[in-house]
C-alpha cells in the first residue's frame, strides 16, 4: 500500500522569506510583547502606566523644572525646584568641612581610584607598585581628611554629607572583610570555645537591628569605658558598622566554605601545609572567590546602613537633606531634595552590582 | 606521625612542645581567649559600676512599673499617659509586631509577583520590573521611608481632602477609611468563615487523595474558594446582616468615625513592602532559575498549559531553593522597621527611646531591645528550619 511519490518540480523550490509577521519589527512586537491575551493585557495595562507616569515625571523635573532662583519662591509652583542646588551643593558632599579645605577631601576621593584600580582590574600598569599603594592609601586618606602635620586641623565633627557616607562605608568595607573572614573559619574551628564565640558573636549581632548597636555605640560606650575616655563618634559609628557588616560576611564566607569540598582540605593537609598556610592559599581563594557575589551584596548594605548614622545625631547626605527640607527658605521641597540624594546612592550600589556580576561572570570557569 | 602529647619518646613531659603539639596548642590557645573575653568583661564591668556609682545611677528593671507620662498615638491595646513603661514597651512591641506582619504579606506579595513577571516574555514587563528592583534594592531603606513619610505629610490638608470614591479619605493625617462595626449576631458570622477554612482544608486534602487514587481532578481551589466566601455571606444574610462599616463623615474640622491610618504606619509600610519586595523578588527569580529547563519542557510535552506548569512544576521546586533565604529577608523586614523611630512611628525601639531618655535606664532598655529582637529572629528561623525540612527533597 505505497502512495506514489509524485514529483512535480524538477528543482528545488527557491527559499521564501519568513511570513513577514514573524521578523522584523512586526515579529518582535508579536512575539514579545502580544504573545497572548493575557500579555496583551499586560502590555497594554503597562503602556497606561507609563504613559500617565513618564511625561508627568519629565514634565515636573525637567520642562517645568527650575534651575535657578534665590529661594523657595523665585521657583514658582509648577514644576521641580532644582535652585537650591547650587547653593546647598557643597553641604551635600562635604557637610561643615571648612570650605577652604574641601580639596583635601577632593583629593582623598581621587586618589581612590588608584588605590581600588589594582584590586578591580586585570590590566593595570605597575599592579605591583599599586598594591602597595593601596595598602598606604588609608593612612594617606586619615591624614588628608583630619589633618594635622603641616595641614591645618578638622575635627570629625565637620565631617558629613556624602563624603561621611564614604569615609564610614569604605572604612566598614576594608574592615569588616577581614574580621568576617576570621569569624567565618572561627565558626568552623575544630576549637570548641573559638567556635562559640564566634557562633554567638555572629546570632547575636545578625539578630538585632543595626539601629540599637549605633545606640549602644553612642549610650553604652560611654559606660562600659573609663570616664576619661572619649572615643570620637564617626570612629564609633565605624566600629559599630564593622562588627554589623562582619557578621553577615562571616556567614557569607561560611557559605564558600562549605562549599568547598572535603578532598581539598585533606589534599591541603596531605600537602602538608600547616591550618593557615592551607587555608591561606588552598582553601579561602576558592572559598572567596564563589562568595563574591554575597560578599559584594553586603557591602551594598553596608554602604546604604550609613544612612543610619542619622539617627545618632551625625550629619550624613540624608541628615543634610532632612535638615534641608525642613529649612524656612526651600519650605516644601522634599521630593526634589530625596530624589536628588538617592540618585548618589543609586550610582554607587548599583555600579557595585553591576561589577560583582562582571566578575562572576567572568569567575565562573565551570560552565563553558 | 602526629604527636597527641607533648611529651618526648621516652614520655618525658617537654615544655617547649606545648606549642608544636597541635591539641595541646589548640587548648593553650582557648585559655587565652577566655582569659581575654574575661579580662575584657571584668574591664567593662568595672567601668560600668564606676560610672554608674558616680552618675548616681541605680540598675534594675523596677523602674519598669513607674508611670511613663507621655502618649502614644493609637496604641493598639489600652494604654493611658499614666500606664507603666512596661505596658508602653508592650505597645512598642504590638506595634512592631504589627508593622512587620503587614509588611512581611505585602512584601510576600509583591516579591512572588516581580520575581515571576521579571522572567515573562513581555519585554515591556519585565523591563519595567527589572528597573523597579533595580532602583528600589539600590537605595537605602531609611531614604524610602522618610521619601513616602514626606510625601504623604505634603498632601492637603484635612480640608481638602482627597476623596476615594467617598467612603475613605487622604490627607496629610493620614488615610481615613470605613470602620467595621459588629454586632451581636457577628460571632457566628466569624464561626462560618473558619468552618469555612475548614471545609475548604477538608475537600482539598479529599480532592488531593482522590486525584492521587483515581487520577480525577477535582476542581478543589473553586469549591474551597466558595465555602470561604458563601458560608459567612450566607450567615450574615441570615442574622439581618451584623456587620457594618462606619463610613468617615466629614465635619467641619476633620472626620468623624472610621479608622484613620496615620501617614507614618503607611509610610513605613509601604517603604518595606515595595523595599523588601524587590530583595524577594530576586530570591524568587532566582529559585525560578534554578530549576532546570527540562523540567518546563517536560510539562509543556504533556500538554500542561505555562499557568499550571507554573503552579504545579515549578513554584513547588523552586520553594524550596526560596525559602531559606526569604526567611532572612522577613527578619531583615522585622529589623529594619525599627527605623519607624526617624518618622515618628512608635514602635518597639522609638518608645524604648522614649523611657531611655526619661528613665535614664539605658542599660536595660537596650538589653529589653536586643532580647525582644533576637528572640524574635530565633523563632522566625525556628518556625523556617522546621517548614524548611517538611518541603525539602526527600533523597534516597
Amino acid at each position: 500500500m505505497h502512495e506514489p511519490f509524485h514529483r512535480t518540480h524538477e528543482e528545488m523550490l527557491p527559499e521564501r522569506p519568513a511570513p513577514l509577521a514573524s521578523v522584523g519589527l512586526v515579529g518582535w512586537l508579536r512575539a514579545s510583547l502580544f504573545s497572548s491575551l493575557s500579555n496583551t493585557i499586560l502590555t497594554l495595562v503597562a503602556l497606561y502606566i507609563l504613559w500617565l507616569a513618564v511625561p508627568t515625571f519629565l514634565d515636573w523635573a525637567f520642562f517645568s523644572g527650575q534651575l535657578a532662583g534665590e529661594d523657595r519662591f523665585s521657583c514658582g509652583n509648577h514644576g521641580a525646584c532644582w535652585a537650591w542646588i547650587d547653593q546647598r551643593i557643597g553641604q551635600f558632599l562635604y557637610g561643615f568641612y571648612p570650605s577652604d579645605e574641601t580639596w583635601r577631601i577632593n583629593i582623598a576621593f581621587l586618589l581612590l581610584f588608584p588605590a581600588l584600580a589594582p584590586w578591580l582590574m586585570d590590566n593595570v600598569p605597575g599592579k605591583a607598585h599599586l598594591r602597595w599603594f593601596s595598602v598606604i592609601y588609608p593612612f594617606i586618606a586619615v591624614y588628608l581628611l583630619v589633618g594635622g602635620f603641616g595641614l591645618e586641623e578638622v575635627t570629625t565633627d565637620k565631617l558629613g554629607g556624602f563624603s561621611l557616607n564614604l569615609v564610614v562605608g569604605l572604612a566598614g568595607i576594608v574592615l569588616s572583610l577581614p574580621i568576617g573572614i576570621l569569624l567565618a573559619l572561627g565558626r568552623q574551628s575544630r576549637l570548641p570555645l573559638i567556635r562559640w564565640f564566634s557562633i554567638i558573636f555572629i546570632e547575636v549581632v545578625r539578630g538585632v537591628p543595626l539601629i540599637t548597636l549605633l545606640f549602644v555605640s553612642n549610650i553604652i560606650l560611654p559606660i562600659f569605658l573609663p570616664a576619661d575616655v572619649a572615643l570620637d563618634s564617626v570612629i564609633r559609628v565605624i566600629v559599630m558598622v564593622t562588627a554589623f557588616a562582619s557578621a553577615y560576611m562571616a556567614e557569607v564566607i561560611r557559605g564558600g566554605l562549605q562549599a568547598i569540598p572535603n578532598g581539598q582540605y585533606e589534599a591541603a593537609q596531605a600537602m602538608g601545609l600547616n591550618y593557615w598556610k592551607s587555608m591561606r592559599l588552598i582553601i579561602l581563594p576558592q572559598a572567596l572567590k564563589i562568595s563574591i557575589p554575597g560578599i559584594v551584596n553586603t557591602f551594598i548594605g553596608l554602604f546604604k546602613d550609613t544612612t543610619l548614622v542619622i539617627v545618632i545625631g551625625l550629619f550624613d547626605i540624608l541628615g543634610i537633606a532632612n535638615a534641608m527640607v525642613s529649612n524656612a527658605d526651600w519650605l516644601g521641597l522634599s521630593s526634589e531634595t530625596y530624589v536628588f540624594v538617592s540618585f548618589f546612592f543609586f550610582v554607587v550600589c548599583f555600579a557595585m552590582s553591576r561589577y560583582s556580576m562582571r566578575l562572576e561572570s567572568k569567575l565562573d570557569t565551570d560552565k563553558r | 606521625m602526629t604527636q597527641t602529647t607533648p611529651t618526648d619518646n621516652d614520655g618525658r613531659f617537654e615544655f617547649r612542645r606545648i606549642l608544636t603539639d597541635e591539641r595541646s596548642r589548640g587548648i593553650v590557645i582557648q585559655i587565652a581567649v577566655v582569659l581575654a573575653i574575661a579580662a575584657f568583661i571584668a574591664f567593662i564591668t568595672f567601668n560600668t559600676i564606676t560610672n554608674l556609682k558616680s552618675a548616681g545611677l541605680a540598675t534594675g528593671f523596677g523602674f519598669l512599673a513607674d508611670p511613663a507620662f507621655f502618649d502614644i498615638n493609637q496604641p493598639l491595646i489600652e494604654y493611658t499617659s499614666q500606664s507603666s513603661f512596661a505596658r508602653a514597651l508592650l505597645v512598642g512591641l504590638l506595634n512592631t509586631i504589627m508593622v512587620s506582619v503587614l509588611g512581611i504579606v505585602a512584601a510576600t506579595l509583591i516579591g512572588f509577583m516581580a520575581g515571576v513577571l521579571r522572567l515573562s516574555d513581555n519585554w515591556l514587563i519585565s523591563r519595567l520590573v527589572t528597573s523597579y528592583v533595580e532602583f528600589t534594592r539600590n537605595v537605602p531603606v531609611l531614604l524610602q521611608i522618610i521619601f513616602w513619610w514626606a510625601l504623604l505629610t505634603g498632601l492637603p490638608k484635612v480640608r481638602d481632602s482627597l476623596s476615594i470614591g467617598d467612603v475613605a479619605f487622604l490627607n496629610n493625617r493620614g488615610l481615613r477609611m470605613p470602620a467595621p462595626i459588629t454586632e451581636p449576631g457577628f460571632l457566628w458570622v466569624a464561626i462560618a468563615f473558619f468552618l469555612g477554612i475548614l471545609g475548604a482544608i477538608l475537600v482539598s486534602r479529599w480532592a488531593r487523595k482522590r486525584q492521587d487514587l483515581t487520577g480525577q481532578i477535582f476542581p478543589a481551589g473553586w469549591v474551597s474558594l466558595g465555602l470561604i466566601i458563601s458560608l459567612p455571606l450566607l450567615v450574615h444574610i441570615a442574622l439581618g446582616q451584623p456587620l457594618g462599616w462606619e463610613i468617615p463623615r466629614r465635619t467641619r474640622f476633620n472626620f468623624q468615625g472610621g479608622i484613620n491610618l496615620t501617614p507614618e504606619l503607611i509610610a513605613l509600610w509601604l517603604a518595606l513592602a515595595t523595599y523588601t519586595g524587590a530583595f524577594i523578588s530576586e530570591i524568587v527569580r532566582a529559585g525560578i532559575l534554578s530549576v532546570s529547563r527540562g523540567q518546563s519542557e517536560a510539562a509543556f510535552a504533556l500538554g500542561l498549559r505555562p499557568n499550571l506548569t507554573m503552579r504545579k512544576i515549578i513554584l513547588p521546586q523552586a520553594l524550596r531553593v526560596i525559602i531559606p533565604p526569604l526567611t532572612s529577608q522577613y527578619l531583615n523586614l522585622t529589623k529594619n522597621s525599627s527605623l519607624a523611630i526617624v518618622i515618628g512611628f512608635q514602635d518597639l525601639v522609638s518608645i524604648g527611646g522614649s523611657i531611655l531618655n526619661q528613665s535614664g535606664h539605658s542599660l536595660e532598655i537596650v538589653g529589653i531591645w536586643m532580647a525582644i529582637y533576637l528572640s524574635l529572629s530565633l523563632a522566625t528561623s525556628a518556625y523556617m528550619n522546621w517548614y524548611n525540612k517538611r518541603i525539602a527533597l526527600v533523597e534516597r
